[in-house]
This record gives structure tokens, sequence and C-alpha cells, in this order.
């Protein structure tokens, strides 16, 4: 290159801002002392006034927890948690719970404001409902009036244990049990809140459902859970934005999603997740555990998951499908970015059970720096899958000579009319391709992520308008310096 | 506009350009010609400011800048436009994205407004017109499954829309239809102007019946061997390069009038 110097003071500069949500909010806060015990799960429960069914679903989940270990299996690397070093309830003083946006917290409000989140239902003018949680907290949700008009429930899932603790009652853990997976289990044990929504039969619902989680304390986990049961012929799209500050000490998340969507049903679920990803030597960044998972619980019904993956230090995550109903259809579509000491293992896995059940996988690893990235999928047909169809397309884009990707398919079949297909491409970002760029007046940064984009643009297109502009800057942002 | 003194270029530390000495005055049209690998496309590729070519001596000043110390996109800011001989593949990414990008990008750095998207529609449109090109070409992804001649026209297309100051053209006319090397010609001729140059590397007389040049240059191990006027590409039509400097004939590695493979083995390196 020729001018090393300008380069470097260059690059400085984009170090410098690389994480713009790494801010930390000065509130007081409520949290409980560190450690986990029978003690703390019930006292996060009485803090909720939870029902007696609720107390018991988390002591069960506690207790099946400490028959566990960690996963292994996984491509990630950490060193061990501490689980009795994480506050488990961590919530910002206020006087009582909000009714409504002019009792909440201020501060919390600029909070929001600041990571560009419209929580003022005047500034919503894209129509995205929004429920943001601060910590463990659910601090507010917009455009509830108007959704409650449709029979829309769209509220926090403190909220929802309190005034449908039927619904709630009959849809929690079945798609998701708590016996699940260490991460799901610890999480049915301590969640502190999340979202959780409900569209009645054959109501379209008409704008974005999006909930912000925003991890602000120090020290504490954040421990989501959200449920959303598309009714019969419903259809309902939902996002979800993450960011945490910026902290020398990893924090855990650990999150569980659960969808269900019944007969003619269908949900799409947007992620773009951006949680602070440690700095460029891997000090510090979230550990993103994650269980999300839907079922297709009639026929015809369809889930599909989008996801951006730009955060976090570890990502775990596995978006799944459940294809019980006949005719069902499953989705999923992800790029997941790492770049510095970022480590990603994510993938989904589609479970073929009703008959002509058809999924479809489009994942785009990029991998930048040291970063490591792994797919890994499952693509199973049970023996009643009769005419299952799969189709799963995986490719890695490298930026760097340091960085790595892997691919994990694992394939049962246990039907001879399925038919599966796997394709995989990985391709290194190429010099010939940048120079052709610059040679057009573009810039090297331009250049990488015009080629960045045109990689992801079978999962961009899947994103609503705004997200996909968001995830596009996202990426931009997590790149910058990425190359040379 | 263009001058080039005694440049010296090595790749992987094997001397490719061995003193070229070349004057491109505004308003000109110069032809370079010689064989199959002495050099044409990596002058061009030097001039866009290819990296890992490494320029062991000699100078090139364009406008007034050391066109050496530019970027390359600095370069095409300054209205440099290099028409590859193998145009690159970029999936996903439309012609149109990429077009508006560009156009964009040197309109800032000339201090004009960026356009906005009916304006620059507007914009490439009239162009396209102009290449009686077709408006699919646009949202298609940038020579993504292009075939070979289409390739070609696209580069000329970008050209069009960002009607360059010093337009290059490797080969642009190899592996052309009679129909297409009109375009290309019209594209060529629709940009002439007493304030811009063309360099038109070709290997055939035919394009140079559409675009007279007032040059014509033959390039030879790496060094300009003989320059002339547009007679001088008849006169090699006729006679081939043999006839030019006995030393020249090692680098001959096929008729050149023949058929040379359009798209040649080098592809694959792309
Ligand atoms: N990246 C490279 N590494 C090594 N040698 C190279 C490289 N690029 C070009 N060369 C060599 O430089 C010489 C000149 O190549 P160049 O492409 O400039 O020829 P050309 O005159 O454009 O030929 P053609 O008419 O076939 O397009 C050739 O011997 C070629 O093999
Ligand atoms: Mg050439």
């Amino acid at each position: 290159m020729a001018y090393p110097e300008t380069r470097n003071a260059e690059v400085e500069r984009r170090v410098a801002d690389e994480y713009r949500w790494g801010f930390v909010t000065d509130i007081e806060q409520e949290t409980v002392p560190k450690g986990l015990n029978e003690d703390v799960i019930r006292l996060i429960s009485a803090k909720k006034h939870e029902p007696e069914f609720m107390l018991d679903w988390r002591l069960r989940a506690y207790r099946h927890w400490l028959t566990l270990t960690e996963p292994t299996w996984s491509s990630v690397h950490h060193p061990p948690i501490d689980y009795q070093d994480i506050h488990y309830y961590s919530a910002p003083k206020t006087r009582a719970q909000p009714k409504d946006l002019s009792e909440v917290d201020p501060e919390l409000l600029r909070t929001y404001e600041k990571l560009g989140i419209p929580l003022q239902e005047r500034e919503a003018l894209a129509g995205v409902a929004v429920d943001a949680v601060f910590d463990s907290v659910s601090v507010a949700t917009t455009f509830k009036d108007k959704l409650e008009s449709l029979g829309i429930i769209f509220c926090s899932f403190s909220e929802a244990v309190q005034k449908y603790p039927e619904l709630v009652r009959h849809y929690l853990g079945s798609v998701v049990p708590y016996t699940d997976n260490y991460f799901a289990t610890l999480n049915s044990a301590v969640f502190t809140d999340g979202s959780f929504v409900y569209v009645p039969k054959g109501v379209r619902c008409p704008m974005e459902l999006s909930t912000y989680f925003r991890i602000n304390a120090k020290n504490s986990g954040q421990f989501e859970r959200t449920l959303i049961i598309a009714d019969e012929g419903a259809y309902v799209s939902y996002l979800e934005g993450c960011t945490a500050p910026m902290r020398d000490e990893n924090q855990l998340h650990a999150a569980v999603v659960e969808l269900i969507a019944l007969t003619d049903a269908r949900i799409k679920y947007s992620t773009v997740q951006n949680w602070y990803p440690g700095d460029a030597e891997g000090r510090g960044g979230i550990y993103n555990f994650v269980t999300k998972r839907g079922e297709c619980r009639g026929d015809r019904a369809h889930i599909s998951w989008t996801q951006v993956e730009t955060g976090s230090a570890i990502t775990w995550k596995y978006p799944s499908c459940i294809l019980r109903g006949d005719d069902s259809v499953g989705e999923f579509y992800s790029v997941a970015l790492t770049n510095h000491r970022q480590q990603a293992d994510t993938g989904t896995k589609m479970i073929h059970i009703g008959r002509n059940t058809r999924s479809s996988i489009v994942s785009k690893g990029i991998s930048a720096g040291f970063g490591s990235n792994a797919y890994r999928g499952l693509v199973k047909v049970l023996p009643s899958a009769a005419n299952a169809r799969n189709h799963t397309q995986c490719d890695s884009l490298l930026m760097s000579d340091h960085c790595a990707a892997h691919t994990f398919p694992y394939i049962e079949v246990k039907h001879p009319s399925a038919r599966v297909e796997h394709e995989a491409t990985t391709s290194k970002i190429g010099d010939d391709q940048l120079f052709y760029l610059r040679s057009r007046g573009l810039s090297e940064e331009d250049a990488v992520n015009l080629i960045v984009n045109g990689f992801c643009k079978e999962v961009f297109k899947e994103l609503p308008m705004e997200f996909a502009v968001e995830a596009q800057k996202l990426l931009a942002v997590s790149l910058e310096g990425a190359i040379g | 506009m263009l001058h080039i003194e005694n440049l010296h270029v090595s790749i992987d530390g094997k001397s490719i350009l061995t003193g070229i000495d070349l004057d491109v005055k505004a308003g000109e049209v110069h032809a370079i010609m010689g064989p199959n690998g002495s050099g044409k496309s990596t002058l061009a590729q030097v001039l866009a400011g290819r990296e890992g070519y490494v320029v062991t001596a000699g100078s090139v000043r364009y406008l007034g800048h050391d066109l050496l110390a530019l970027e390359p996109e600095q370069r095409a800011r300054a209205g440099v436009f290099l028409a590859f001989q193998y145009p690159l593949e970029i999936p996903g990414v439309a012609n149109v994205q990429l077009l508006r990008a560009a156009l964009n990008n040197l309109r800032r750095a000339r201090g004009e407004n960026e356009l906005d998207a009916m304006d620059f529609l507007d914009t490439v449109k009239s162009k396209l017109a102009l290449l009686g090109m077709d408006d699919s070409f646009l949202y298609r992804a940038v020579n993504e499954g292009f075939s070979g001649g289409e390739k070609k026209r696209n580069e000329i297309l970008q050209m069009a829309v960002l009607e360059p100051r010093l337009a290059i053209l490797d080969e642009t006319d190899s592996g052309l239809d009679i129909d297409a090397l009109k375009t290309v010609a019209h594209g060529v001729n629709a940009l002439k102007h007493p304030e811009r140059a063309v360099i038109l590397v070709t290997h055939y007389q035919r394009l140079l019946n559409y675009i007279v040049p007032d040059h014509v240059h033959v390039l030879a191990g790496g060094r300009i061997v003989r320059s002339g006027d547009a007679r001088l590409a008849l006169e090699l039509e006729d006679k081939g390069y043999g006839w030019l400097a006995p030393d020249v004939q090692g680098n001959v590695q096929g008729d050149v009038q023949g058929d040379v493979p359009m798209e040649a083995p080098r592809e694959g390196r792309l």
C-alpha cells in the first residue's frame, strides 16, 4: 500500500468507535446478590408475584440443572463459567411497574434513544411495536392499544404470567422443555423477563413486533424467555435486537425462544444480534448461549428464522423448526460474522415429522481477523415424513489468513422418499475483486462492504426493510479495518 | 495529459515492462498493439494502480499528478478508467448498485452533488439507450453469468456512465460479434472530447475501422518498438510483428491475426 500512515490513522479511528453501543447507563439498580440456589429462585419468583405453577416449574428446572454438565461438543472455547459469580436478577429501581411511558425512568428512555429505538410512539414512524428489556425487566411496550383492539397480546413475559396464566401454562416449555439442554434448563430456572406474543385465529398482525434486549448491569446474566403463539391462520413478524455495554469481564446471556405456529399460521422471526463482542484481543464480550426453536404444530404452518449475528464473544445458537404438521415449512436464513477473536458455532435443526414437509437453509458465514465461524446443522427426516424436502446452502467467506470456517452438516434420513440436498462453498475475498471495484472509484471499505452485502443478499432480502438497512450498517461497522 | 517515461515494471521479481515511453495528449486516441504476453495488460493495470506490480524505474504523470503515488480509487476519481480484459464477477451485487456507488463517489470527488435514485436512473437509462443495451442489464449481478461479450459491453456501460478523462480499454473488442463491436466503438466515439483521451489495447485492425486512432504503438518484449499513425495498424495486419525487430519474435506466441482465444486460460485465475 502506498500510504501506510493514512491507513493506520484510519484504522485507529475505526477501532476507537468500534462498538458504539458500549455505553453504560447510570441508573439505580436493584440487584439480587451473586450466586444461584433455590432461595434466589424463590426470590425472583416472589419479586415477580408469580403463581405457584411458575415457581414449581423453575424449581424442577433448577434441580434438573444440578444434574447436568456444560456441553462440550461445540467448537467454541472459553474459560470455565462460574455460575455462582453472576447476579441472576438485576432491575432498574423504579417506584412501581410502569403503566405507560410517562412513568418510565427518563434515563432509561434516553438509553433507548441512544440505541435508536423508537420507544416513544410518536417517533415510531416505521410502525414497529417495541418491547424493551433492560437487564432483567421489560420496560415498556409501545402500540399496546392498537394491538389489543385486534386481540393481539404483546407484552412482557411477566405481565403475561399475571394476565394470561392459562396461555403461559399451556405453551411454556412445550417446544423447549426445561430438560432440553444445559443452558435452556438454566434459563428455565432463573429467567427474569422477555416478551410474550399471542395472535388470535385468522388475525394478521399489522405491524412488526419488536423487542430490544439491553444488558446494562455489571456481572449480571441476562436470561430472557420469549414465547410466541400464532393461532390458526394467524401471521406475525417479530424482530429482536440486542446490545450491551463494553465490559472487561464476559457476561452470560442464555435466552430461550419458543415459537408455536398452529394450522395455516405463519411466524417470521428476525434477529439482529449485536451484543458486545469483546475487544480486539478477546477481552470481555457476551457469551451468548441461546436456545431458539419453533414448532409447526398444525398443517401448512410456516416458520422462518432470519438472523444476522455480528456481536458476542461467543455465539452458540441453533434456531430450529419442528415440522410436525403435514405440508409445513421451515426456513433458516443466517449471516454470522466473526472478527477479531469472536467465535460462532451456529446453525439450525430441521426436524421433519409430518408428510410433505419442506425446509430450506441458507447460511452465510463471514470470518475476519482471528475469528472462527462454524455452521452446524441437522436435517432429520423421521419415518412418518413421506416426501420431505430439504435444501441447504452453506457459504463461507474468508477475509483474512488467520480466520477459520467450518461446516458440520448432520443428516439423518429415515424415509426413502426424502430428498435432502446440501451445497457448501468457501471463498476468500479476492484482491482482484477489490481492485476492480476500487478502479471504479470505491474506497477499499466500500468495496469490501459491497462484496459482503452481495454475499449476504439472499439473507438480507428476508429481513424487513428497516432491519435490512440496520444489518448492512452493522456488518460495515463490524468489518471496519478487517482487510489489509 | 498522460506522460509515461522510462517505465519499468516487474511482477514477482520478473521484469515485464522494460522502459515504456508514451505521451498521450488530450483529445487523442492511441492504439496499443503487440503480441500476446508482451505486457499490454500489465501497462494498463499499472496505470489503474494494480497492487503487486512493482514499478522499478520510471515515472507516470497524469494531469499534473504523480499517478503512481495515487491509490486505485484516487486515480478513478481523477478520471482514469480501465475497461478490464477479464472483467470480474461480483456475486449478489446488482450492476445498478455498483454503478450508483461508483458514480456518486466520483461526483463527490468532483465536488458535485450525489444523484438521487431518480436522476441516477435517468442518467443510466440514457446511457443504456445510447449503447442499445437492455434495462435488464442493470438488475443482474455484476458480470455474474454474463457471456464474454456481455462482460465487455458492461465495461463500456460503466465507462459511459462514469465519463472518464482517460479511458483505457484492454481488448474490449476481443470476443465481440460485429454488432457488439459497433456498440463499443459507438460508446468510445461518444466519449471523444477535446479534454479526454482514449488508449485502446487491441489485436485487431477491425476496431480501428470504427475508431480511428491518432497514434498506433507496437508493444513487444516490454517496450514500445514502433509508433506510427493509423496506417501502421494496416501494415501489421498485413505482415504480423516479425518484421519489426528480430528480438520481438520470441514474444510471438501464436498468430496474432488468427483467432486468439478470447477468454484466455488466465481467466481461471480470476
Ligand atoms: N501475476 C503475474 N505473475 C507472473 N507473471 C505475470 C503476471 N501477470 C502477467 N504476467 C506475465 O507478464 C507478461 C505480460 O503479460 P500481459 O498480460 O501484460 O500481456 P498482454 O500483452 O496483455 O498479453 P495478451 O495479448 O495475451 O493479453 C506475460 O509473460 C505474463 O505471463
Ligand atoms: Mg492482455
